[in-house]
Order: C-alpha cells, then structure tokens, then sequence
C-alpha cells in the first residue's frame, strides 16, 4: 500500500529513502521551495510548517514518519493573490529583510495564534491556567524558536501584535 | 544610449527634492515583499534543472598537512554516487571582498581545520552526504601549526600606523586619562540561508545560480578559479538570503557546483551545511585592543591612542580595520594608532557585518564612559565637546556630519538623564537597573556603478543590473529612485536585479550598496529626462513630470510616440572621495537590568539616532537599523566564537551553540532618523546604513550594564559568568 502525505490538501507519495526528511520532503519530493533549510538541525526554525494543526520543524522528522499526516506549508497559508492577514501584516510592517526566515516565521505565527486560542501557557505567562494574554512578551517567548539574522524581531512582533489586535476586534 | 556621472564635486542641487512624483523618501512596503511572505521568492538553491545532481562538500580533518590520496573507491560503489571531484581548481577559502581573482586554491594543500578538499557527487542528498562522510581521505600532517594569536609574533598593518604628537607626554601631563586593554570574541555572519549554488553547462555557457552580494566581483573571481573566460560564464542571485559579508566573495560551494557541472555534463546543486558555513566560510577576527584617552580637566581629548591586534591565516590580505573611525571620530592632538596582525592556521578572517567599527567601537566607547565617569561630566557632554571640526589626521572636511545632532535627538527622545551618574543607584527586586550611551560611527564608501534605466512606450520603465539586494532594500529603493525622476509610480517600475548579464553595480557590502547603485540610476534616468525634456519643448531642469505625464501637458505614452528610451546610467566617484572625510554617524542609548544573583543582562529599551544622508524609504532605512541594533545586542551579551587551543577548529559551528539574538532577547526598540543631505557622499545625498546600526552599540550596553550594577568589564560579550564575576560585593 502506498504511503503518502497531504501537503495543503493535496497527496504526495513518500520517497522511498527512509533518510529523507520532512523538509527535503517537501523541497524537493513535493517542490514546494517556502519550506527554507537554514540549518538543518532545529536551531533556526526556518523550516516550520504546521503538521496536523501544530507547527514543528520538519527538518527534525522524518518524512516515513508522517504517513496520512496532513501538513500546511507556506504556500498553502496564502497565495499571492490571496495572502493571509500575517502574510499582509508582514509586509505592512517590514516583518522581513532577506525573506529567507520569513515563511517559517509566518507558520509558527499562524499556529502560534491557535496555541493562544487554546489558553496553553509560556514560560512568558503569568499563570499556567485560564485565559492568555496577548502580550509582546508572550509573542517574544513563543517565537523565539524562529531565528532573523536580519534583525527584523521588533517588526515581526508588531506584525504579529497587528493581527492579533484584527483578530481581538 | 549611456551618461557617465564622474563626481568630483559636492552636488548641493538636491534634484530629487525638487521631483514631483512623491514617491521618494516614503515609507513604502517592499516591491519584492509578496514574494518573501508567500514562499514564492527563489533562492539559490531552490532552481531545479532537469537531471540535477547534488553534491556535499568534504571537509579537512587536520590543521595543516597535505591530502595524499583520496580513496575514491572507497565511496564509488555506494549507491547512487556518481563522482568525487578533486579537481585542483577547487577553492579552499572564500575569496575576500573586492578580491576580483580567485581565493587560495590547491585543495591538497590543508591550511585550517575544514577546510574544503573535494566534492562527492550523487543523486540524490541524502546519497551524497552519506557518501561524503564515509569518503577515505588520507594525510601527511605538518607538526607545529599555530592556531592561536598569542603563540606567534605579530606584524604591524603600516597602512593602519598613525604617530602624531606625542601620546606618553600627553597622557603624562593629562588632568584625566585611561588606559584600558579590550577583547573581542570572533563573529559568525550566520546569515539565515545557507550558501548554495546551483550550476548548468550546455558546452559553451556556465550558468550558475548562487547565493553572493557582488556578481561584479564574483563573475571574475569565478571566472579566474575555473581558468575561463567571463562571457562565457553567467551569474545569478535573484534573492539572497542574507550575506553579511559572507556572500561578498565567491566562495567553495561555487567553484565546485561549476567544476561538477562541467566535468559531469549535468546540472549540479552544492548546498554548504549550516557547519560548513560557520567553518569554512569566514570569521570576525577575535580582537585585543588597547585604549589611551588623556583629556584636560575640562574633558577634552588631548591624546587619543588605539591599537588592535588581529588574526588571519598566512597569506590572506583582510586584517580586521578596527581603528576605522578611530582615524576621525575625536580630536586630540597627540595620537597613535597601530593594528597588528598575528598569523595563525584558523578558518579564514574576513568581512562580517561593519568589519572594523562592529569590534572597535564597542571598546573605544566604552573606555569614552570610563574617562567621562573619571572626569565628573554627562557622557553625551564628553562626546559633544570632542567633535572635531575637520577629519583630525587628514585635515580634509567632513562631507556632512550629524554626530552632535544624533547625540542631542537621541538623548532627547530617549529621555536621557543628563545629571550626576552613579552605578549601583535603583535595584528593582533582584535586577539593577541603569543607562548606557554610545556614539555610532561608520566610514561612508561609495563606488563605480551601472545600470541600465530604460523607458518602455507604454509609459513603464525597467531598471536592470547585477546589483544584488540581500534584504537591505535595493528593490525598493532602485523603483523609488527611478519612479521619482520619471514621474512613475513604483509599480510602473520593474526591477531585475542579480543578473550578471546586466551592467555592473557596486555589489552589496561595505553599505556602498543604495548610494553607489541609487547613483547609477539617477544618472541613467536623469539622460532620460534630457531626451523627454527635448521632446516636450522644454529643459531637463524645468522638466517636471508626475503620473506618467509632463505635469499640466502630454503623457509619457504620447510624448514616446512608440519610441523607447534606455539609457546607461554610470556613476563613478571622483574626488569627492579624496577631498572629504565621509561617514555615517549616530548615538545609541540602552537601558538595561541585570540580575544580582546571576549575572544575567536583560535590555529593557534601545534607542539609536542615526544620520546617513538622504533616507530613500524610511520603512527600510529603519529596518536596517533595527537589525544593526539587534546585532549590537549580540556582540554585547552572546555571540563568540570558540576555537580548540589544539587543533584551531571552530567548536561552536552552529546555531545551538553560536548564540544570535532572538525574539525574547529584543526588547522595545526606537529609531530616530535624523535628517541630512550629503552632498559629497553622492548626486542622490544619500551614505550606507547597512551597518551603522551595530557599530557602538555594544558599548551603550556594557556602560548600561556598569550603570546598573557596577560590573565594569572589558571583554565582550559580557555573558553572566563575567558580569557576575564583576559585580562587585
């Protein structure tokens, strides 16, 4: 029986190499380059993509891992003709320089947003029960799994606190 | 058609003040953002041709020695390999900035701990890395190799060498003086893409799609590396994903992609790991620096001294400038600046963001907030009564210069607290909370460039060169220049960047970027406007134009009748580089908490006020300082290079254990950006802002981290362990 992947709701079968990851999976198997490599090893979290609702880095798992698994990547947050409010606010505000961290900057946001929606606190929340407060701080601790060597971090939050506020309103 | 701009005069005109179409000057979002937040924008390594093989660098596992057999067998069978290259071509550094000829070659020859010695080849990555790390490679180690600066005796960089008056008598005879030792830690780039290159040969033409700031200097770099001819070569970089330096020279994973590529007749794709970047890429020279300030009673300088000993491998020509500004910053009669460079067989030494000021303006200003704590007076005072009127050294002007401004609005907008200073005064809870300041200064360079500005009948126009933008803003920036002087708006302006194929920018780097490019451009337009001007019955002077229309007369698309106009627009510096002493400026402020059982430093706000001439786009003019700020967090409190005292190896080769800032680390940041025009920096007013940003504030921090909790220390970074160990009872 083939295994495979659902990759912004389309199937993809699973490479035959048990070596591959989910990243290269992606970038190279499914073709969809938003998915960025920066290191490799789950230290820069530039290969975020949420897999079944919550945001990993793919270059930590294994592709044969993920069978009937359903994964969102960059490309399937928004399109350029149809990009998310994250994706607007992050180029209203400047969230970028080099683009490269970006899309995993957008997904772990975007996935963030639910964890936020679930009450799951941070080392950043004051308690570990009730109602989270979307607070910069809070934005900082969670992000802070996804590297900007850039330095674009004050405008990513500001993007980020922007929506957050649209989605508050 | 072509207009050359040979600058050798201040241009006080300000011709784009006087543009009609508004777009210049305003904060508008990037051109090519859409691109970076869909995942649509295609970086180096994401081209896919037909067929392409992969190829995974293998790397040195001695200092220095000789490769006397590499076992190709011993890999040749594994599934899927196809070829290990060996070839003698295969770079072993990446070249320098500006080298424009191939780095140091001869993969045999093993002059540092991983470096590149050849390339496995398979199809796929997986096969190719697993084939790379079980390849046989067999050395001849030479026995004494050093690898630390303080085993070898270093030689004086003349070109650094100042002696003027006379520095002991002046510290002698001083009301107050200094004389403090500093080190710096060695910095990674660690730009967030990886370096990447992706070559294709069909027989006649190379084309390669690689991550690199400066295809001008690239093209003939690589060209030199494989012993071919350029035009028969063709480089692109459509998006780079950061480079910091560490993209400015073609580097190993360049060489090797087109040396596969053309051995192999298929496409093939070298991505470096994120541990081959930090190894074999380049490094920020460590630093020791030594720091003599004598002033009079009222706090100004009479002696200023600054020497610096740095380190590279033998033969590499990059010694770390850290008296840069050094050279012009302060008066004081009585100077002495001497660099040193010690020889040694660690990874290469070269550019890595502000090379020079990143590391020597951190110690020359904290050792500013040492003499102003000495003297009894505000620190913005001492910085403020010791501008200089001309460049100190040279005698020449300053083409524009907005130090004092920078110190007065910061400290204004900061809500500075100009009164007496005292470390150790407000605790809150665990923390010591204090202020730090810092002046901020950067040499100004600006140089040769061409771009192609042509304006289509249809009343849009495209702007093409193999300028490269690596997320400073060049596409923005280019539309805006463009859009202003034609009376466009910028989505009637197409940019193609990073096309070696198009006329030779300046490449990015050194800041030289906006102001050298932007230049090109003008000029290039400015010819157009010359043509429409004739064409309208009027002069280029009075020519004004708005909504792709003379203002009150014909569209463009009228006016063109079919026609188009291209024009080369080439900008060359004259002696405007020679007259006047150039350079950014600016001041930072930081308040800081530091807690008193562990040492930890947490920044509560930052502030840095900035002057570099013309902003071009106020939205990413404040970015790039936000990122130079966010660097200067890092240089203060985490990153560090560490180095195996046996072997010279780089210990902390990845991003788990080279500490960058992230998003918790930055806290409430403001930038303030102080209005100029710079008429001898270029025709546009405009000097770089890629780098000012990070260049002193590590010292505002370090004199915040001192204000609050009396820890004054002399190394960077200040981890908790030191702070802690200088905190005092």
């Amino acid at each position: 029986m083939t295994q495979s992947i659902s990759v912004n709701g389309a199937q993809h079968p699973i490479p035959n190499d048990p070596r591959v990851t989910l990243l290269d999976f992606l970038r190279h198997d499914a073709g969809l380059t938003g998915t960025k490599k920066g290191c490799d090893h789950g230290q820069c979290g530039a290969c975020t993509v949420i897999v079944n609702g919550i945001r990993i880095n793919s270059c930590l798992t294994l592709a044969a891992m993920h069978d009937g698994d359903s994964v969102t990547t960059i490309e399937g947050i928004g399109t350029t003709d149809n990009p998310s409010a994250l994706q607007r606010a992050f180029m209203e505000h400047d969230g970028f320089q080099c683009g490269y961290c970006t899309p995993g900057q957008i997904c772990s946001a975007t996935a963030m947003f639910e964890e936020l929606a679930n009450n799951w606190p941070s080392d950043a929340s004051g308690q570990l029960e009730g109602k989270i407060e979307i607070t910069g701080e809070e934005i900082r601790e969670r992000m802070s799994g996804n590297l900007c060597r850039c330095g674009a971090y004050a405008n990513i939050v500001a993007a980020i606190q922007a929506v957050a506020t649209e989605k508050g309103s | 058609m072509s207009a050359h701009l040979k600058q050798d005069e201040p241009d006080t005109s300000n011709r784009l003040d006087n543009m009609r179409q508004g777009v210049l000057g305003k904060p508008l979002s990037r051109i090519d953002g859409l691109a970076k937040v869909t995942g649509t924008a295609t970086y180096s390594a994401e081209y896919s041709p037909e067929n392409c093989a992969e190829g995974v660098l293998v790397t040195a596992t001695i200092t220095r020695g000789v490769v006397t057999r590499i076992d190709k067998d011993s890999v040749l069978s594994m599934p899927g390999v196809i070829s290990v290259i060996d070839d003698a071509r295969l770079t072993t550094r990446a070249a320098q900035g500006t080298a424009d000829e191939a780095p140091q070659q001869s993969p045999r020859t093993v002059c540092y701990w991983g470096q590149p010695i050849a390339l496995v080849v398979a199809e796929t990555f997986e096969q190719a890395r697993d084939a790379a790390k079980h390849l046989k490679v067999i050395y001849r180690e030479n026995e004494a190799a050093p690898v630390s600066p303080d085993l070898v005796e270093p030689k004086e960089h003349e070109d650094e060498t100042v002696r003027q008056g006379d520095l002991a008598r002046a510290m002698s005879d001083a009301a107050h003086s200094v004389d403090i030792a500093y080190t710096t830690k060695g910095h990674a780039s660690a730009a967030m893409e990886p370096h990447a290159a992706v070559a294709e040969w069909d027989g006649k033409k190379l084309t390669v799609h690689a991550s690199l700031q400066m295809l001008n200097f690239n093209i003939t770099e690589l060209a030199d590396a494989l012993d071919m001819d350029e035009d028969k070569l063709r480089l692109v970089s459509r998006f780079v994903g950061g480079g910091f330096g560490s993209k400015l020279g073609v580097s190993e994973e360049t060489v090797a992609a087109s040396l596969a590529a053309m051995e192999l007749e298929r496409p093939v794709r070298v991505v470096m790991s994120r541990q081959q970047v930090f190894q074999c890429v380049m490094r920020r020279s460590e630093t020791t620096q030594r720091l003599r300030l004598a002033a009079d009673k009222d706090g100004k300088l009479t002696g200023f001294g600054h020497q610096a000993l740095v380190s590279n491998l033998p033969g590499e020509t990059f010694a770390e400038p850290v008296l840069q500004s050094s050279h012009f910053l302060y008066a004081a009669e009585s100077r002495e600046l001497k660099l040193n460079v010690a020889r040694i067989h660690q990874m290469t030494a070269g550019s890595v963001r502000a090379p020079g000021e990143a590391v020597g303006m951190p110690a020359l200003e904290g050792a500013m907030d040492v003499l102003a704590e000495k003297i009894g007076i505000d620190p913005v005072e001492l910085r403020l009564i010791n501008i200089p009127e001309e460049d100190p050294e040279q005698g020449l002007p300053f083409s524009s210069h907005k130090l004092a401004e920078c110190l007065k609005q910061g400290a204004e907008a900061f809500g500075w607290d100009s009164g007496h200073r005292e470390p150790r005064v407000k605790r809150e809870g665990e923390w010591w909370v204090g202020t730090g300041m810092a002046s901020a200064a950067r040499v100004h360079n600006v140089s040769e460039a061409k771009a192609r500005v042509t304006l289509k009948p249809d009343g849009t126009c495209l702007v093409e060169t193999d300028m490269t933008d690596i997320g400073t803003g060049t596409y923005t920036i280019l539309a805006q220049i463009a859009g202003e002087m034609l009376g466009l708006e910028i989505d009637k302006v197409l940019v193609d960047l990073g096309d070696s194929q198009h006329p030779r920018g300046p490449g990015s780097g050194g800041s030289w970027g906006a102001a050298s490019i932007g230049s090109a451009v003008y000029v290039g337009c400015k010819a157009i406007r010359e043509e429409l001007a004739t064409r309208a019955g009027t002069s280029e002077a009075e020519l004004e134009l708005a909504e792709g229309r003379v203002v009150g007369g014909q569209t463009l698309t009228a006016l063109l009748d079919g026609d188009e106009i291209s024009e080369e627009g080439h900008y060359e510096p004259g002696d405007i580089k020679d007259d006047y002493t150039a350079s950014g400026f600016g001041a930072f402020f930081a308040q800081v908490r530091v807690n008193h059982f562990t040492g930890e430093t947490r920044i509560d706000r930052m502030l840095g006020a900035f002057g570099f001439g013309r902003v071009l786009n106020p939205k990413t003019a404040r970015s790039q300082c936000l990122g130079g700020i966010t660097w200067s967090i890092g240089v203060a409190l985490t990153e560090a290079l560490e180095f195996d005292p046996r072997d010279g190896h780089l210990v902390n080769c990845d991003l788990a254990e080279y500490h960058v800032p992230v998003h918790r680390d930055l806290p409430e940041l403001e930038v303030v950006l102080v209005d100029e025009r710079d008429p001898a920096a270029s025709p546009i007013q405009a000097k770089g802002i890629g780098e000012l940003g990070m260049c002193g504030g590590a010292a505002a921090i370090a004199n915040a981290i001192y204000n609050a909790c009396g820890a004054r220390l002399f190394e960077y970074p200040m981890t908790p362990d030191r702070v802690l160990a200088a905190m005092p009872e």
